[in-house]
């Protein structure tokens, strides 16, 4: 109340400046705070930069370019990390391949096809999709959809054998902890997010184009090529990238299910590794160059994740301006 | 006299052939594309009940220490586990919520999201939430758990540290949504800019906020991989969250997923059903709280 007391009759004379200094200490001191508060977000972001390559430093010194080698035995003081970049990379696009076609699939339903009563629903169990956390998904991962999917590798494996390509994408060695096991769960993982993403673009589609669309004659599906699809596509790209950067980086899941092998290898149904999972699996028992080295694969997985994230952010925000403008 | 118009003949029918079949199948698809999502979600909702309910009871709950993984799963329950979960995300909520939600007034009623500051602060919020937990784990051990030791404290730190950057974007979405006249209004009243974000905006929009952080406080309590290197496990009860190690119901299951003994693997599956229940309790609540409260929403 005081506050009100204060700007009596006497300040409405004043100019709008001598509005501005008679800015009480409170007033001041809640502006200053939300900025720091605004400001912790960059101050984390070098603070975790800064730290962890600290931390690190032990790797990337007495390795130099010998971190980017394949070789990791802790015990013979070889720490490289190039099968678990490797394994990031393939059990990512195993994730976004799968994830994407059905990602926007149900956008384009949620959007175009069910009316909005119908789409609510929909959503909330996408929604409860993103809920289950990710030690569950292992659990379950490991203990009962990797020894049932073993079943099917190992048909698809004989199946395939001795065929040049497939035979090495899909032959034996099998195993129900493996790549293609983690890049599934990872797809079920992203696909809350990419389908939400998608969404919100989708929805910003101007009514007008679609019902110029159909004034044309076009199905739905032609009005989605003719008009939905150029006008999402820059943000349906940003999303699918985001979805990239999700699975990249999610651990525990893939901790549990990755097969804990520090292999390169063709083969998707055998066991293999990748960054998060090591750092997982292996940071208990390490110590000196060793958890440096843990460390250091963590740095590069959060430069990878960062620059992920910025280009798909850029491409977000550059499609959502657009999409405002038209 | 009567003058007949002669209708012009339009088949306003679906096309035939092959474009009307492509239209088809590609619907076809898209519900397809609805039904794979739901097999594998159903898939592990229905078997984390049927192995997770027979292990559940009140004791089973509150009771510990958590027996050894060669134990049979009637003996003992993960009591602590469930202390730790609480009084982990609990301080992560304290330091989070607050400190997101002053972020995000900065973000809307100072800069506007526009500026040099303004947008990268913005900017930095979204990219931050894309940063994996496994990293915010390592960030703590490298800044926290090196010099003080491992405590539940530096798991919330962790978890503060991730809960951040989705705090600050669900409630910046919502302070956008306040209309202008509320503020001007109050700005009318001669309040100052204080005054007008605490007394008129947040309480505004407060129905979105709470809902925002629910989702949070339920991101954070299902996350593991930021507590391995934090807070360890162990098997007793602490309820000192600022010294020694501590445990939590997703460490709990990950170390009982990797056991082959099946008493391990049981009290896995009962850890997991009371993490999922917790989780989902959280987001029904802040659904709740969203249809209740939201006001400035136009659907």
């Amino acid at each position: 109340m005081s506050t009100v007391t204060e700007a009596g009759p006497a300040d409405v004379a004043g100019s709008a400046r001598a509005l501005s200094e008679r800015r009480p200490l409170g007033d001041r001191t809640f502006q200053i705070l939300a900025l720091a508060s605004g400001l912790l977000v960059l101050v984390i972001l070098v603070l975790i930069a800064f730290s962890t390559t600290q931390q690190a430093s032990s790797w990337f010194t007495s390795q130099g370019w010998k971190i980017f080698t394949y070789n990791w035995n802790p015990t013979a003081g070889d720490y490289g990390a190039l099968a678990f970049i490797y394994g990031t990379a393939v059990t990512g696009i195993i994730a976004i391949v799968m994830s994407v076609p059905v990602s926007i699939g149900i956008a384009l339903l949620l959007t175009e096809v069910v009316p909005y009563r119908a789409a609510r629903p929909i959503v909330y169990v996408i929604d409860l999709l993103a809920v289950v956390p990710s030690v569950v998904w292992g659990l379950w991962g490991i203990l009962i959809f990797a020894p049932w999917l073993n079943h099917i590798y190992a048909d698809i494996g004989s199946a395939v054998k001795g065929i040049p390509v497939l035979g090495n994408l899909f032959g034996p060695p099998t195993s129900g902890a493996s790549f293609f096991t983690c890049g599934v769960i990872l797809a079920f993982m992203i696909t809350p997010i990419v389908t939400s993403l998608s969404r919100e673009v989708m929805a910003t589609v101007p009514a007008i184009d679609k019902e110029g669309a159909y004034a044309l004659g076009a199905t739905r599906w032609e009005m989605i090529r003719g008009a939905v699809w150029p006008h999402s596509q820059g943000g349906v790209v940003g999303a699918v990238l985001l979805g990239l950067g999700r699975a990249m980086g999610e651990t525990i899941a893939a901790a549990l299910v990755i097969g804990s092998s520090a292999v390169i290898t063709s083969h998707l149904f055998a066991p293999g590794y990748n960054m998060p999972a090591v750092i997982a699996n292996q940071f208990g028992e390490a110590s000196g160059v060793f958890r440096a080295a843990l460390i250091g694969i963590g740095v590069l997985l959060f430069a990878i994740t960062i620059i992920i994230n910025v280009i798909a952010h850029t491409i977000v925000e550059r499609s959502a301006r657009r999409a405002r403008g038209a | 006299m009567a003058v007949v118009t002669e209708q012009p003949n339009i088949d306003l029918r679906e096309p035939k052939g092959w474009r009307r079949n492509l239209n088809r199948i590609m619907t076809w698809l898209m519900v397809l594309s609805f039904i794979l999502v739901i097999i594998p979600l159903v898939f592990v909702l229905v078997t984390v009940v049927i192995k997770g309910a027979p292990v559940i009871s009140w004791t089973w709950l509150t009771t510990g220490p958590i027996p050894p993984n060669v134990a049979p799963a009637d003996v003992g329950g993960i009591g602590p586990a469930v202390l730790g979960t609480i009084l982990i995300t609990f301080w992560a909520t304290l330091m989070a919520v607050p400190l997101g939600i002053l972020g995000a007034i900065y973000l809307n009623e100072y800069s506007g999201g526009r500026g040099l500051l303004g947008g990268l602060i913005s900017f930095f919020s979204d990219v931050m939430t894309g940063v994996p937990s496994i990293v915010m784990g390592l960030f703590i051990f490298s800044i926290w758990v090196l010099h003080f030791g491992f405590s539940g404290f530096a798991g919330s730190l962790a978890l503060g540290c991730l809960m951040l950057p989705i705090v600050i974007r669900s409630t910046y979405e919502m302070l956008r949504l306040v209309p202008n006249s509320l503020r001007e209004g109050s700005y009318a009243l001669g309040a100052t800019k204080a005054r007008v974000t605490v007394t008129v905006v947040l309480p505004a929009a407060l129905g979105g906020i709470v809902s925002g952080a629910l989702l949070a406080i339920a991101r954070a309590a299902g996350e593991t991989a930021p507590l391995l290197f934090t807070i360890l496990v162990v098997t007793t009860a602490n309820p000192n969250v600022f010294s020694g190690p501590n445990t939590s119901l997703p460490s709990q299951i990950f170390t009982n997923a990797s056991s082959a003994f099946t008493g391990a693997q049981a009290r896995g599956w009962g850890a997991a059903l009371t993490l999922i229940v917790i989780c989902f309790v959280l987001m029904i609540a802040a659904r709740i709280v969203t249809a209740r409260f939201t006001r400035f929403q136009q659907h």
